[in-house]
């Protein structure tokens, strides 16, 4: 069974002053992003073009997946449609035996995670380079990316260095992140010459013209595929937008949410194959038309993979990404993940407080804790509650539907926690373990309006 | 103007005290204000943990409680973010939709239909305000700091109209504090460091009393405090607006 947010969650707490760093360095992104964001008068209205003119995609999208894949083809770029994570992995294992290729370099995409393409590789004895100096670094370490934009967030140079000693031979506890990053572009330079084929994701393709934008602040999707004599672009569905024109909106959205920056360092527009280069782009449903068929969850397909949510959540900066279990962790991953297997990540729209933040922080105005709510109630209306809660929950409709019930149960539970306090005040109760609980008063507040309420009044 | 008064569950439950203060506020400022008997819970517990479908008895309840007023008035926002989203009665479906556009937290109540500009209060005291997500985001009780809109606050506005009060803003000002309903008993852990990060950063203002408009935020806050044998104690905003130190 999938270990539970609220248990991963409570083993990372336990290094409380590990959970500060985590919490302030990304505290430190959200209020750059804020500096950026509030230099911006038309802010409000960038967003909302921006969630407009993904609403109109997605409402149109057959039509815009056709047109690209039209202009693509006609431009020489050859398109796969794949519609599991398998056949995506499928495809490209296909590319790769066809040109019998032995060194691979791949850039930032979520969609491969989601896919786990790296494991699908690696199990027929192909190995892929993860050139984003982050992903590189928890690569080297067998670990997930515990965030979308900066996968290696959770750790500290401290171990960056005990991981570079380990895989790359540096000096051992040399902390120097100039040293240990010069360490990475040495070792990456190295993968990129060699490189036969290079695999990248696909933040905007552009439906008017057959192209598509990869943003990245290392230059490193760049590297790979213009080196690389065959260049694969994975992409979900839902990153088609009708023309060139709207990129001015979400390149401007994008790096102001993710970093603070105003335009990603490196925001690459790939047209063509350039002579003697295979182009391929990889086009993936695995669950996507699924989510766009439910009306209350479409709306998180607009996500343009930011991660401002993900920095702005007080739940996500105090239990890591990892307590997420799976590829996209975050407020957004806990709408997006139920979709793709609800047993699995039925725990995940709990993982939150509903406090709305990643709500009014989204570029794109996706109704986050809204679907939050929704999704709960999704989960337990197909079963996957513990009964527990369920019985708790059946108590409390019956408490709150009678108020005879309600007030002498209310009557009797102060009196308990007055008289016998070991009841409630014991280690069994998760709210008295790191809490107090209330104190409760001899009279109610209707007790003593029934006593003083119209007196006071006459 | 005949105003229900709504006090929520727990509130009639372990703060009776809030209650108190809201109803004598509201008379002060010249309300006619009515406190239904037979009321009991707004049904946010169950459908915030995913068990909506099992609130109807709970609604219907609500319903027969606070028909036919003009306004109904709540000091907790997040109660009435609740009946304003989710409240829904088949037997009477316009009695529920009335009672949804006439429900108000206390302090949007007293400065957009009251139109307060004056309060009797005075108090004394260091304070720091805490702002609830459910009122300050989805109610609009005040700015966010995640939208660039102009900078307002409806309750900072009412204490500010209190004698000799000091208010001081936290660090990360629209911080939850991490109760979240049902959250702060399922995810403990995370519930209780938000919680203990919420309160050093007022304990790094030498504030007196933490407030706020949701005293399931006071509680939950209160709750750590005394687990820790903080000085700092926690008080509603209806309690100071009400209060003549």
């Amino acid at each position: 069974m999938t270990p539970k947010h609220a248990d991963l969650a409570e083993q990372f707490i336990t290094d409380e002053p590990r959970t500060n760093w985590h919490d302030e360095t990304l505290w430190f992104v959200r209020e750059k992003r804020d500096k950026a964001v509030h230099g911006i008068p038309e802010w409000e209205d960038l967003r909302e073009w921006g969630s407009q003119i993904k609403n109109h995609s997605l409402s149109n999208l057959s039509q815009y997946l056709k047109e690209f894949e039209e202009k693509a083809t006609a431009n020489g770029i050859q398109i796969h449609w794949a519609a599991t994570g398998e056949e995506h992995n499928q495809i490209i294992h296909k590319i790769i035996q066809k040109n019998n290729i032995q060194r691979i370099v791949k850039s930032k995409s979520m969609l491969t995670e989601e896919c786990h393409l790296n494991d699908y590789l690696e199990h027929r004895g192909i190995e892929v380079v993860d050139s984003d100096l982050g992903e590189r670094i928890v690569q080297f370490r067998k670990e997930a990316p515990s965030h979308i934009v900066l996968p290696a967030i959770h750790l500290k140079k401290q171990d960056v260095s005990e991981t570079f000693h380990e895989h790359l031979n540096t000096e051992k506890g040399n902390n120097d992140p100039q040293y240990l990053t010069e360490a990475a572009r040495g070792h990456l330079r190295d993968k990129f010459v060699e490189s036969e084929l290079s695999i990248t994701g696909v933040n905007f393709a552009i439906a008017e013209t057959g192209g598509f934008v990869v943003c990245t602040n290392e230059g490193n999707a760049d590297m790979g595929a213009h080196s690389a004599a065959v260049h694969i672009a994975c992409m979900g569905f839902e990153k088609i937008i009708p023309k060139a024109e709207h990129l001015a909106v979400f390149l401007r959205l994008l790096a102001r949410s993710a970093t603070g920056q105003p335009i990603t360092t490196f925001s690459s527009h790939f047209q063509k194959p350039r002579d003697g280069q295979e182009m391929h782009i990889v086009i993936v449903d695995n669950g996507r038309s699924t989510q766009l068929g439910r009306e209350d969850f479409r709306n998180s397909l607009k996500c343009i993979r930011c991660a401002a949510c993900f920095n702005t959540c007080p739940v996500y900066r105090r239990s890591g990404g990892h307590s997420y279990h799976t590829s996209t962790a975050g407020p957004i991953g806990s709408i997006l993940n139920p979709n793709l297997d609800m047993k699995a990540n039925s725990d995940l729209p709990f993982a939150s407080t509903l406090c709305g933040s990643c709500t009014n922080v989204c570029p794109v105005k996706i109704n986050i804790h809204e679907q939050l709510w929704k999704w709960r109630q999704e989960i337990v209306k197909n079963g996957y509650v513990d009964t527990t809660k369920k019985i708790g929950m059946n108590g409390m409709a019956v408490l709150f539907s009678y108020p005879a019930i309600y007030r002498l149960t209310g009557k009797i539970g102060r009196w308990v926690m007055r008289v016998v306090p070991f009841i409630t005040n014991n280690q069994l109760n998760p709210w008295y373990k790191q809490r107090e609980m209330p104190k409760p008063p001899k009279e109610s507040f209707r007790d003593w309006y029934k006593k003083n309420g119209n007196s006071q009044k006459n | 103007m005949k105003v229900a008064l709504f006090i929520p569950c727990y509130i009639d439950q372990f703060y009776p005290n809030v209650g108190i203060a809201s109803l004598q506020l509201l008379e002060k400022l010249g309300c006619d204000v009515s406190f239904p008997l037979e009321q009991t819970c707004c049904g946010q517990p169950m459908a915030n943990s995913g068990f909506a479908s099992l609130s109807k008895g709970c609604d219907a309840n609500f319903v027969k409680n606070f028909r036919g007023f003009d306004y109904i008035v709540a000091p907790s926002g997040s109660c009435v973010l609740h009946v304003k989203e989710h409240l829904h009665d088949d037997k009477n479906p316009l009695e529920a939709e009335k009672i949804r556009n006439s429900v108000y937290e206390l302090t949007e109540f007293l400065t957009d239909i009251l139109k307060v500009k004056n309060i009797n209060a005075r108090f004394p005291f260091k304070v720091g305000l805490h702002n609830s997500c459910h009122g300050q985001r989805m109610l609009n009780l005040s700015s966010m700091s995640e939208r660039v809109l102009p900078a307002f606050s409806k309750p900072q506005d009412l204490l500010n109209m209190v004698q000799d009060i000091q208010l001081i803003k936290p660090k990360r000002n629209d911080e939850c504090c991490g109760f979240g309903g049902t959250f702060c008993v399922f995810e403990e852990a995370v519930s209780v460091k938000m919680g203990k990060d919420r309160i050093s950063e007022h304990q790094a203002n030498d504030v007196d009393y933490i407030t706020g408009v949701d005293s399931s935020c006071l509680m939950h806050l209160e709750g750590i405090l005394n687990r820790q044998g903080n000085k700092i104690k926690t008080i509603h905003i209806a309690e100071i607006l009400n209060s003549s130190l």
